[in-house]
């Protein structure tokens, strides 16, 4: 008995005193900072800031190589926090969320063939370019789906959509999506141009009965050319997000009805 | 509304565009093909328990893969015969006169814990039907072990008696000086051990489809001609059960390989595609394993038979072989 | 000159429905120059020519509408006379976009020539050249400003490929007659009815390669072919051999073909036929090498299969490149019942596409319309580790796991330790597959994201070398 405890007690001693030695020794200093600036991050490990996860970019923030106010996810109130800690200046950034500019849904857009194969847009758009009549438009196979941290894509009648509340604008969607369609966009704004068809009116509408034709009606409805709420690109029309409109009628007017409010949520019409 | 389609509309899909149309379905209907020959044999050895562990096992299998696919809420997966192979697998491999309410606890463990859990078809790491073997084996010892004889129903004063092997292993132990061979003698009223002649048709005590060795050698031959299977599997593994007991001596080695469950096991359990390597090296290594296992449990382990556990134990190593074999690209270096 | 069988097997390979009785003893026939033609300035593999008319500029056959753009690169000439309607993107055969340019060619009353071999057109259009007389370097010229590329499918630039890198030498030249694609037989009337062109072509060959031994590879279903091969090679100098190969998919493949031929195996990737002394040519390819020498032809038309169940008159077409698909059904007699896909090439490796609208290039063997009967669905199934497509694969590699890891997303495993990049998308894993699983499809999506990283780890290398200077 008295054998036994004196080996376990003995043991103890050993570790421990190895215990203390390591710590002495072998210990690694690390800035507490880094670990309040990981706190004070969302946690989403998105990458949006270009950085391996919220911890690397926390190491990169109070190395002080990466600008404060890229964490997409988080915000001003991140920015804010992190800026306490390091007492830098926060640059103000505004929430950014994906758009994805389409709404060519399956009773709009004509599907040239029956793709069958891999459920991946990528895969799709190799196979003959893909389903889609509208080579611009979105194929609904949900590679953006796939690659997003927050599961805030859904494909729904062929077509991607992005919820607006779950959407943290790390942009890997962006980055997946194989006809480069779906765009950060300032989650304040509200008219967007549901199109990427830069083609003329009447090719547009071969394929897809919402795609935009160019007809510079938004432009008008809007205040003119002066007003810079539009920039056009071949015949479409894209909001100029430095200055979008704030007039939700313009939308409405659209001929092609390819402009919504607020689409995050329901396509708008 | 309906979708918007092209005046021509044609199927776009990555080349091929060719198939040589053979399924899944249609594998597994040659796989219950060639469980036929065996499954008559074994009704015709041990009468109606046979035809109802057969029906009951397989309709239990059916029913419970439709279920287990409807709370998984995902295909239903029926359709392709599968279940139906691991049923009437399981059936073949139970005594005749099992309780059939054992034979619904079994069937139910195949389907619903050995595959299904693992995600249906082609997930499973362990063969159903012998995961549900060694699960009633173990839950259930007794019922499992008590074979009846065959034409038990001439016999009913003694309907029941010991596997072949359970006897010889006996036998050995008993008489381990004895000068004749017991087929010398095939005296099977004598010291219960049958002739060669009735294990190459199925005479003997046993599970339902692994008594008749010739009406597996039909299965297995039909397999083969239908590039089911491929020769690797059931020639290492009845190779290696050959010559390790030319080597170990006991009982004689067509008596090892042609009973306890080593025919239908080298032909039809063992080469379960999921649970088995896909390379031809692979395949060799995995039926010496399961050869050199079962005679490891049949010289040195508890039971008289093993060979369902060998290849549980194999299917556990499969993953390994798999890797350890990989093929090396056509034009690589070392 | 003899005929020998060939020595080796490569491991795997399938054996499709072969289908070729549909369009085999159809002798090659000329298709009336059609009203429109859509010239692609991507005819080939590598860099698409640069395009050098504008719409209204009328041109006439032969004129350089392309020029070659790059070392991996191949000229477009004007496959008719005609005028430039417009200059822009359509969709080529494989879904990609690229400059083409639409060429009115009733501008010009078209011209009826009576044989094949003259082709459409008045006189010649580059001057012809003596092949004895002429130089290598006027030879390969030739070659060059011909715009040949390989007719087999891949569209290599064939100049390149007879002008081997210094330090290299051809020991053995391949004509490449397998044809093992189902449905076509393109190759096999080229080589029944134009085997002399294909005996000057060799000759020309061998001239610009220096001498090296010639074998001509035929799989053994085409007798005819093989017989009216050793008539025009009979009396042929050198070492020459026609090689008999066993009926098997894929032996036109280039690696395979070699091995088979010759018994050298290839290395993997990035090496080429000319790391172990060997030129593969399809054998189209060698008799437009023949016209573009001796008859100053450039390669403005081929000779594409048109074939499949869905088609009321299988035949095989001389057409111009440019050849709107639905010329060409028209020409053989329009569609027997409606199509439920339609392929550009052959059924294993060709691609299914969405609309006649598309024009054949110098690389379209074969028009394939297929009706619902010969399609079959892929599907979602699982791997149930059958392994057929192991032993199917003729690259030795392990498609089953390279498809799982796929679908897991783990394309670092598919291409570290199941070499994915060695696949050559033959489709014989997925042609067998009991599951119709999209094995193939796989393996291209891997190589295709491997592909683009590379790609982009070079980019930001050559970035980072920029910002170190």
């Amino acid at each position: 008995m008295a054998t036994a405890i004196l080996i376990i007690a003995g043991i103890g001693l050993v570790a421990a005193a190895a215990l203390a030695v390591a710590d002495r020794y072998l210990s690694v200093r690390e800035d507490p900072r880094i670990g309040m600036v990981t706190a004070a991050l969302p946690g989403a490990n998105c990458g949006g800031c270009g950085f391996a996860g919220c911890d690397g970019y926390a190491r990169a923030l109070v190395a002080g190589t990466a600008p404060n106010g890229a964490c997409a996810a988080g915000g001003a109130a991140c920015a804010e926090a992190v800026a306490k800690i390091l007492g830098v200046e926060a640059t103000a950034t505004e929430r950014r969320v994906a758009l994805v500019k389409c709404c060519g849904t399956r009773s709009e857009a004509i599907r040239v063939g029956d793709y069958n194969g891999i459920c991946d847009c990528n895969v799709a758009a190799a196979t003959a370019g893909g389903d889609k009549g509208c080579t611009y438009g979105c194929l609904g196979y949900g590679a953006c789906a796939n690659v997003c941290p927050k599961g805030a894509i859904t494909i729904a009648d062929g077509l991607a959509k992005v919820d607006k509340r779950l959407c943290i604008g790390c942009g890997k969607c962006v980055k997946a999506c194989p006809k480069h369609i779906i765009e950060l966009v300032p989650a304040s704004a509200t008219v967007h141009v549901l199109c990427a068809n830069p083609d003329k009116g009447p090719a547009v509408r071969k394929v897809c009965g919402v795609g935009c034709m160019g007809c510079h009606l938004c432009e008008k409805n809007s205040g003119g050319k002066e007003a810079g709420h539009f920039i056009f690109q071949g015949f479409l029309a894209k909001v100029n997000y430095e200055n979008p409109p704030t007039d939700e009628q313009v939308a409405a007017k659209c001929p092609a009805k390819c402009m919504s409010v607020d689409p995050h949520f329901e396509t708008g019409h | 509304m309906k979708p918007k389609e092209t005046a021509e509309h044609y199927i776009l899909s990555s080349s091929p565009h060719a198939h040589v149309h053979s399924s899944v379905r249609r594998i597994m209907l040659d796989v219950i093909i060639a469980l036929l020959p065996t499954t008559a044999a074994g009704i015709f050895f041990f009468g109606m328990p046979a035809v109802w562990t057969v029906a009951v096992c397989v309709s239990t299998c059916i029913v419970t893969e439709a279920l287990c696919r409807m709370a998984m809420k995902r295909d239903n997966t029926i359709g392709d015969l599968s279940a139906v192979v691991t049923g009437l697998l399981l059936a073949l491999n139970l005594p005749a006169g099992i309780p059939l309410w054992m034979a619904v606890v079994g069937s139910v463990f195949a389907i619903g814990v050995a595959k299904q859990v693992f995600g249906g078809l082609g997930m499973n790491p362990f063969n159903p039907a012998l995961a549900a073997r060694a699960f009633m084996l173990i839950s259930f010892t007794g019922p499992m072990t008590t074979w009846l004889k065959p034409f038990w129903w001439k016999t009913p004063e003694a309907a029941t008696t010991a596997t072949p092997l359970a006897t010889m292993k006996t036998w050995f132990a008993a008489e381990a000086t004895a000068s004749a061979s017991p087929h010398g003698l095939c005296d099977s009223a004598a010291t219960g051990i049958p002739c060669l002649w009735d294990m190459l048709t199925g005479n003997m005590p046993g599970c339902i489809g692994e008594v008749s060795a010739i009406a597996l050698a039909i299965g297995a031959a039909y397999l083969l001609v239908r590039k089911v299977i491929t020769w690797h599997i059931p020639v290492a593994f009845i190779a290696t059960v050959f010559v390790y007991s030319l080597i170990a001596g006991g009982a004689p080695a067509m008596a090892q390989v042609l009973t306890g469950g080593v025919m239908i096991g080298a032909c039809f359990m063992a080469t379960d595609y999921v649970t088995s390597p896909t390379t031809a090296k692979g395949k060799l290594i995995f039926g010496f394993g399961c050869g050199l296992v079962c005679m490891l449990i049949r010289q040195f382990g508890g039971y008289p038979e093993g060979c369902s556990f060998a290849i549980l134990i194999m299917n556990s190593v499969c993953p390994l072989i798999n890797r350890w074999t990989q093929p090396r690209p056509f034009g690589s270096k070392k | 000159m003899k005929t020998v069988k060939s020595s080796f097997r490569f491991k795997g390979g399938v054996h499709p429905d072969y289908n070729k009785e549909l369009a085999r003893d159809k002798a090659i026939e000329l298709l009336p120059l059609p009203a429109e033609l859509v010239i692609s300035m991507s005819q080939h593999l590598g860099a698409p020519a640069k395009c050098i008319v504008k719409p209204g500029d009328f041109v006439t056959r032969g004129q350089l509408i392309g020029e070659k753009n790059g070392f991996i690169s191949v000229c477009v000439r004007a496959s008719s006379s005609g005028k430039v309607k417009a200059v822009e993107k359509r969709p080529g055969p494989a879904g990609g976009k690229a400059d083409a340019v639409i060429l009115d060619t009733t501008a010009q009353p078209p011209e009826a020539p009576e044989s094949p071999v003259a082709s459409t057109g008045e006189g010649p259009v580059l001057p012809p050249l003596d092949w004895k007389a002429a130089t290598r370097e006027e030879l390969l010229k030739r070659v060059e400003e011909a715009g040949i590329c390989g007719m087999g499918g891949a569209g290599f630039p064939t100049a390149v490929k007879l002008n081997p890198p210094p330090g290299k030498r051809c020991e053995y030249l391949v004509l490449n007659g397998a044809e093992c694609e189902p449905y076509l037989t393109a190759d096999f009337r080229v080589m029944l009815e134009r085997a002399d062109r294909i005996r000057v072509g060799i000759e020309i060959m061998r001239k610009i390669l220096g001498q090296c031994a010639v074998r001509v590879a035929v799989e053994a279903n085409k007798p005819e072919a093989i017989a009216a091969l050793e008539k025009a090679l009979a009396d042929i100098e050198g070492n020459v051999e026609i090689v008999v190969l066993p009926v098997l998919y894929p032996q036109g493949s280039e690696k395979h073909q070699i091995f088979a031929t010759v018994g050298r195996v290839v290395p993997e990737p990035p090496a080429l036929p000319i790391d172990v002394g060997c030129v593969v040519e399809n054998v189209g390819t060698v008799a437009a090498i023949a016209d573009a020498v001796e008859k100053g032809e450039p390669l403005l038309s081929r000779v594409t299969t048109v074939s499949g169940d869905a088609v009321a008159e299988p035949k095989n077409v001389l057409a111009p490149c440019g050849t709107k698909y639905a010329d060409l059904v028209a020409f053989c007699g329009g569609e027997k019942e409606p199509p439920a896909k339609v392929i550009s090439g052959g059924t294993m490796m060709g691609f299914a596409v969405p609309t006649m609208e598309i024009a054949t290039t110098k690389t379209t063997s074969g028009l394939l319309l297929l009706s619902r009967r010969r399609v079959f669905q892929y599907g979602s199934g699982p791997c149930i580790n059958c392994g057929r497509c192991l032993r199917a694969c003729p690259m030795n590699l392990n498609p089953a796991e390279i498809s799982k890891a796929v679908e897991a997303d783990d394309i670092q495993a598919a291409e570290k330790e199941y070499h994915v990049m060695d696949c050559i998308e033959c489709g014989a894993c997925s042609f067998g597959c009991p599951s119709y699983r999209t094995i193939t499809q796989m393996c291209r999506r891997a190589k295709n994201s491997i592909r683009a990283r590379i790609a982009a780890e070079k980019a930001k290398a050559a970035a980072a070398a920029k910002e170190a200077k």
